[in-house]
């Protein structure tokens, strides 16, 4: 009788419940650390979220995949509790006890954070991809799409023609977004009064990566969460509405 | 009854994606428009109403507050399914198309912030 065998088919086997045992243990572990090395002052989500980030990296290089930590056979359930579906359901559960008037009075700097946030997204990684020495506006508007998410690239790629190779590229750019801003916001929050409704509101339509926006509030400031989420859940529809059209449009203009 | 709850917030969720969808159609796009938002709204609005004329029971909204307390480990779950790799791997192009969208972004949180006032 082998005991590994055992305990590898009983967690694999049991997946979602693993993934308890695990998230729960970085949970405990960055809570901890957070108490003793800085006194609670970096807050424990925070130390979790960049933590399970490293564990993804980990992940990713033991196996090659792209999924983290979710492509080890023992931690398949990772994927399931951290997937669209459950992530999705905890985010709307989160906008009970929101209040009507804060959602209201913040409605026109949402909705334009929006515009904002995509047409500016988009320009930013429209240059970037001009100083890199591309110079057909299919290539540059699909690279500007990605810095929209990950899934205004390939969406606009598609649309457009664009080369596996520079669809592959708005993948990564809608990536490091993404990651970027689950990282930097609880870094940043402060300098840019990110602490209440309103802001949350713009900041989730600026952003408007579903994940970044999710993770970077959880470790602001939880309450905040559905105003985030709630502009940012228009942003890649928006996203995917103006870059293969307007957007593109501008791109052959100028080229 | 706790599953009430759960229902509710699942129920909400289905025609907020439902709806989403049928905007995304509409615009001829496959992306799904506002769904999660819409869901969030309806269950604003839902539980709002159903507070008033049945009186939602202290167990069945723990069928959704539940879910709203488990969001950080969910959220901590999704983390550690990134592609971390894909995204340093994407180059330099990837990481200032990227990495320069956020910072502008986060810059003008407190411009758009004067809107309200």
């Amino acid at each position: 009788m082998d005991i590994f065998e055992v305990l590898n088919t009983v967690l694999s086997k049991n997946g979602l419940i693993t993934s308890f045992v695990f998230v729960g243990c970085i949970v405990w572990f960055s809570y901890f650390l957070s108490d003793k090395l800085t006194n609670g002052k970096f807050h424990g989500s925070a130390l979790a979220i960049l933590l399970g980030l490293l564990f993804a990296y980990l992940g990713g290089i033991y196996t090659g995949g792209k999924q983290g930590v979710a492509d080890i056979g023992l931690l398949s359930g990772v994927g399931l509790l951290g997937g669209a579906m459950l992530r999705d359901f905890a985010i709307i559960a989160t906008a009970y006890g929101v209040k009507l008037e804060d959602l209201k009075s913040s409605g026109v700097a949402g909705i334009s954070s929006l515009f904002i946030g995509v047409i500016l997204s988009f320009f930013v990684g429209a240059t970037v991809a001009v100083i890199f020495g591309y110079s057909d506006a299919v290539s540059i508007a699909t690279i500007g799409a990605g810095a929209v998410t990950f899934v205004v690239g390939p969406v606009t790629g598609t649309a457009l023609n664009a080369s596996s190779e520079v669809i592959a590229l708005s993948i990564a750019a809608g990536l490091v977004k993404s990651i970027f801003v689950m990282t930097s916001t609880p870094f940043i929050a402060k300098y840019v009064g990110l602490n209440n409704p309103n802001s949350a509101m713009i900041f989730g339509g600026l952003m408007g990566t579903n994940s970044g926006v999710a993770a970077g509030l959880a470790a602001v400031d939880p309450k905040l969460v559905p105003y985030g989420a709630m502009t940012a859940t228009f942003y890649t529809g928006l996203g995917c509405l103006l870059a293969p059209s307007i957007l593109f449009l501008i791109i052959e203009l100028l080229y | 009854m706790v599953i009430y709850g759960v229902a509710l917030l699942s129920f909400c969720m289905l025609l907020g994606i439902i709806l989403g969808e049928l905007l995304g159609r509409l615009f001829g796009i496959d992306a799904n428009i506002g769904g999660i938002g819409i869901a969030m709204l309806l269950l604003i609005f839902l539980s709002d109403y159903l507070k008033k004329s049945f009186r939602l029971g202290d167990i069945t909204e723990k069928g959704i507050t539940f879910w709203s307390m488990i969001y950080i480990p969910i959220v901590v779950a999704m983390a550690s399914k990134q592609n971390v790799l894909g995204a340093i791997d994407g180059g330099l192009i990837a990481l200032f198309a990227g990495g320069i969208a956020v910072l502008l972004s986060f810059l003008l949180i407190p411009v758009l912030s004067k809107i309200k006032k």
